[in-house]
């Protein structure tokens, strides 16, 4: 979905921390300092949720906290906007399915 | 949107609330022609601020008839849960599950129980089952149930429903039988006349042999014109409601039900505050706490909506339904459970309305009540 | 500057809370803490700057030339007030304002940092939560691979990412080219530009014309407008749009007249302008009025952009869209007149001192208008034609639903919309669907939107849990009020 800008030493690794986390359990990395959203994003998430209403597919949309379409699960908590949210080393990062399940860990 | 001069309708009623909606529904069912008067978007409308109960257990202490009325009610529920799906194509998500009343101390329990014994005295036992648990045997009914939870009472005979579906399925039902809605109408002025009435709005009056107030708090106005009373004051109430979450909780709590599309509504509170309607955080919290106290798995939920309410509450907490002597064809409906009530409205009353009395079971609900002297 | 990252390190009170980061609340924040106000500012994101200048203290973009000049001048705003003796809470949501019972003419405010809420009081509030973009409902909006122009440019300034296929960009407004040239210079594949400014627009806005040849909107925005269609594939007059592709984007249908064409692509950019953030004004109380230039709801402010609600000011877009050099100008304003309030200024000095900035941002606002009417979307873009265009995302109901409650159920506002449909009931509370169900109540009415009126807002306007309002305080009445 979303690529580093070109000719961007930052982004190529130069001085930014890369981080380790993983996506419904695949392993990713991104970079320190880059929400969990633009970080899903960066490695080609399509689809961070599916609707309670209608279990249809969703992406971020504003990222800028007002729409709440880049609700994920993260480290066991749903509905977490994952614009707003940086990303963390070792964060495992899932697929809103739908509501809220209670086999999530409690905020 | 409507013709300036409007032909004479049987019924006027005023207020297109839970209860003006479920009487006009009935009286269009019983083939008189209706017109609704309604005010415009903001306005205090306690029906969308409901919490959306078909509530028995703690019944009519007080008033025996109440608690009978409101059986009554219930049973019927499923009648009317059954026309608005075929009349109105909508699914009101009603439910007869049997209801808990939570609490989380034994002063508290102790209290609900006495309360329920002098209730129990009162109005036929056969009628009103109903259990006392402790915290295991609620436990069980209830898995999650927080370990605070001293105990409660539980009653077969509650229920639940979607208020808001219940609200549009009878907006939906009247329009499909050709009733008259006609909201931003506040009525003015309503002036017996030649053995009817004048009703004033806004936009010029609306003659009809028979109106019915169902008009909430501004009964209190509308009334006196017709040689009614509703001495009615608002009582505030705030509600919570979660995010949806995936179904756990199929029973209503008296202050805590998870609704059909899945979020946790979370009351209730009463406060003698006038008109106000401000949400506050302080009652938020202190629901909040018992909520989570009630179910600890809540504790993780986001709180996606809040509102208050204001109940329309008379003197005694009960219904006052009446026909005026002076001005016969004047009818008045007020409660604080129009949802609960809903199928008395529309099946019962209304039917009762147009025929020009009212039936025996609601004798006691005449506003005369509040001249009497009170006694225990 | 003193930042705080533990919500319990925030004093009870402050003189002056400041909600948000952008242009406004940094400026205001500055100027309070310089008048000697206690000051807090808490904002949602985890640096300074806003949406305008996001990211501008961390962005990995070095090259100074992808973003533009103007980007860059939120660095010296966020530098200053970095200079400042206030105390800044990032990662901070503010979910509620009320007014204190305990102490009237100040407030309560209930904060959220890290999974733990709290309330602190405050004398005085400048609400400054900026703008959002115009909700944009076309058919298909919703799929994965629609995004709005903003987020693009978020996912760039503070991520140094761009869309990775053929990216499309449509609506209208200075944006969209600022946006284009960005993207452009960062190496995305920009396959179209579409334009929908109506071409009666142009005509509309000749009026204001001599304003904006005066501002200094005229010469950055030509500039960027010429550079931008000597690029790209440009297409003006668009008059419809929709995004297909089943389970995420792959194409664009596009209708300029009775002409259409279908436009492959991965990734599809929708902006057609910018409204004030309303929530939190709304839920505390403020009156807001539909003003018909910006066509869309603005909180009621005076000239010291005090709010209806007294102890209450609204500074920067989040008054009325200004753009950000005026956000910063109203953020100082609005800071003079609470300094004023709480007795650090007399009325004369707050005069005295405010005046240059006054008269700064009179000149800054010249030309607006200009681009308030010319910009002004179509009505088909505010109230989609086809009825199976979702207008509230969340719980995904749909424009024909609207339409048909509006006429046969006469349902005449959006509240009473909200309790019949769930418009507005999902957890973004309305931010995008609550324009557009103003603008279908309206149409099929017959009426205007300052008729129809918009949703009645109440706290938390950002997600608490139920725990954390739990472990807030309560007072005697409550619990009165609920154990009984």
């Amino acid at each position: 979905m979303f690529r580093p800008m070109h000719n961007d030493p930052v982004r190529e690794g130069a001085t930014s921390a890369t981080l380790n986390f993983t996506f419904d359990g695949r392993p990713m990395t991104g970079r320190a300092g880059d929400t969990v959203a633009a970080s899903l994003l960066a490695n080609g998430v399509v689809a961070c949720r599916e609707t309670p209403v209608s279990d249809t597919p969703r992406a971020p949309y504003c990222l800028m906290g007002v729409c709440f379409d880049c609700l994920v699960v993260i480290d066991g908590v749903g509905n977490r906007q994952g614009c707003l949210v940086p990303l963390a080393e070792g964060m495992a990062i899932e697929t809103q399915h739908g509501r809220r399940h209670f086999a999530e860990a409690r905020a | 949107m409507h013709s300036a001069i409007p032909s004479e309708p049987d019924a006027v009623v005023v207020g297109g609330g839970v209860v003006g909606g479920a009487i006009a529904l009935g009286l269009a069912r019983s083939g008189a022609r209706v017109a609704v008067l309604d005010e415009g978007d903001v306005a205090f409308r306690a029906s969308r601020g409901n919490f959306a109960l078909v509530w028995v257990q703690s019944k009519g202490l007080g008033m025996p008839d109440y608690a009978l009325w409101s059986r009554r009610s219930a049973d019927d529920w499923h009648q009317l849960a059954a026309i608005l799906a075929e009349e109105a194509d909508i699914d009101v998500a009603y439910s007869q599950p049997g209801g808990f009343m939570l609490c989380l101390s034994q002063d508290e329990l102790d209290q609900r129980v006495d309360a329920m014994r002098r209730l129990h005295n009162s109005r036929a036992p056969t009628n009103f089952p109903y259990e006392v648990l402790d915290h295991d045997e609620a436990a069980r009914r209830l898995p999650g149930l927080g370990k605070d939870v001293v105990g409660g009472l539980y009653s077969p005979l509650d229920g639940h429903a979607n208020s808001l579906k219940l609200f549009r399925a009878l907006r939906e039902a009247a329009a499909r039988r050709g009733v008259d809605y006609r909201p931003n109408s506040p009525v003015e002025r309503i002036v017996p006349h030649d053995g009817g009435f004048a009703v004033a709005a806004p936009w010029g009056e609306i003659r009809t042999a028979r109106v019915v107030l169902c008009a909430g708090l501004d009964n209190a106005r509308l009334a006196p014109m017709v040689g009614l009373e509703a001495p009615v004051k608002p009582s505030k109430g705030q509600v919570i409601v979660t995010e949806k979450t995936e179904p756990f909780l199929h029973n209503p709590m008296a202050t805590l039900r998870q609704t059909d599309e899945g979020g946790v509504m979370i009351g209730d509170s009463q406060e003698d505050l006038g008109f106000d309607t401000v949400v506050r955080q302080p009652v938020l919290s202190v629901m909040a706490e018992r909520a989570v106290r009630m179910f600890p798995r809540l504790g993780g939920l986001n709180v996606v909506r809040t509102w208050s309410a204001l109940r329309v509450m008379s003197p005694d907490g009960f219904p006052i339904y009446d026909q005026s002597q002076t001005s016969p064809g004047a009818f008045i409906v007020t409660c604080h459970s129009g949802v609960t009530l809903a199928a008395n409205h529309a099946l019962t009353l209304a039917p009762a309305i147009l025929s020009g009395t009212l039936p025996e079971a609601v004798a006691s609900f005449s506003a005369r009540r509040f001249h009497v002297p009170a006694h225990a | 500057m003193t930042p705080v990252s533990d919500i319990a390190a925030l004093a009870e009170r402050y003189d002056l809370v400041v909600v948000g980061a952008g242009p406004a609340g940094l400026s205001a924040a500055a100027r309070a803490a310089d008048l000697g106000l206690s000051v807090l500012l808490a904002d949602e994101n985890p640096a300074p700057g806003g949406q305008i200048y996001r990211a501008v203290t961390t962005t990995p973009v070095t090259e100074r030339a992808v973003l533009g000049d103007d980007y860059w001048r939120g660095a010296d705003i966020v530098a200053r007030f970095e200079r400042a003796a206030a105390t800044y809470a990032p990662r901070c949501t503010v979910w509620s304002l009320t007014d204190d019972p305990a102490a009237p003419g100040t407030f309560e405010i209930g904060l959220s940092l890290d999974g733990k809420a709290r309330i602190i009081g405050a004398a005085q509030v400048i609400l400054a939560t900026g703008a959002q973009e115009r909700p944009f409902p076309v058919p298909g909006w919703t799929l994965p691979g629609v995004m709005t122009a903003g987020a693009a440019q978020i996912a760039l300034k503070s991520a140094g990412i761009v869309p990775s296929g053929r990216t499309v960009i449509a609506g209208c407004g200075p944006l969209l080219y600022l946006l284009a040239s960005q993207l452009a210079a960062a190496g995305t594949e920009i396959v179209a530009v579409l334009d929908t400014t109506p071409r009666a627009n142009w005509l509309k806005a000749a009026a204001a014309l001599p304003d904006f040849l005066r501002s200094p909107y005229l010469a950055k925005g030509m500039k960027l407008m010429v550079a931008t269609r000597a690029k790209l594939r440009f297409v003006s007059g668009v008059t419809g749009l929709a995004a297909a592709g089943k389970d995420r984007l792959t194409e664009v249908e596009v209708a300029r007249g009775g002409r259409t064409e279908t436009i492959a692509c991965d990734t599809l950019l929708l902006h057609q302008g910018v409204i004030p953030s309303v929530n939190l004004s709304n839920a505390a109380g403020c009156a807001h009025d539909f003003d018909e230039a910006q066509h869309c709801f603005v909180p009621r402010v005076d000239s010291w952009f005090a709010s209806s609600v007294e102890g209450i000011a609204i500074a920067g877009d989040g008054a009325g869209i200004g753009g950000a050099e005026s956000a910063a100008l109203r953020g100082e304003i609005a800071a003079f007149d609470a300094a004023r309030r709480l007795g650090r200024l007399t009325p004369e000095e707050r005069d005295r001192q405010a005046a240059p900035i006054s008269a700064e941002l009179e000149r800054c606002l010249r030309g607006r208008r200009f681009l308030d009417l010319l910009y002004r979307p179509a009505p088909q873009f505010l109230s989609p034609p086809r009825d199976d265009t979702i207008i509230c995302r969340c719980e995904e109901v749909t424009a024909g639903q609207v339409r048909d409650a509006a006429k046969r159920l006469g349902v005449v506002g959006p509240n009473q919309m909200k309790a019949f449909l769930r418009c507005g009931m999902g957890p973004c509370q309305g931010r995008l669907c609550g324009p557009t169900v103003v603008e279908l109540i309206a149409e099929t009415r017959g009426t205007t939107p300052a008729e129809v009126g918009y949703y009645r807002l109440r706290p938390p306007v950002k997600p608490v849990t139920l725990a954390e309002l739990a472990a807030l305080p309560a007072t005697e009445g409550a619990v009165k009020a609920v154990v009984r």
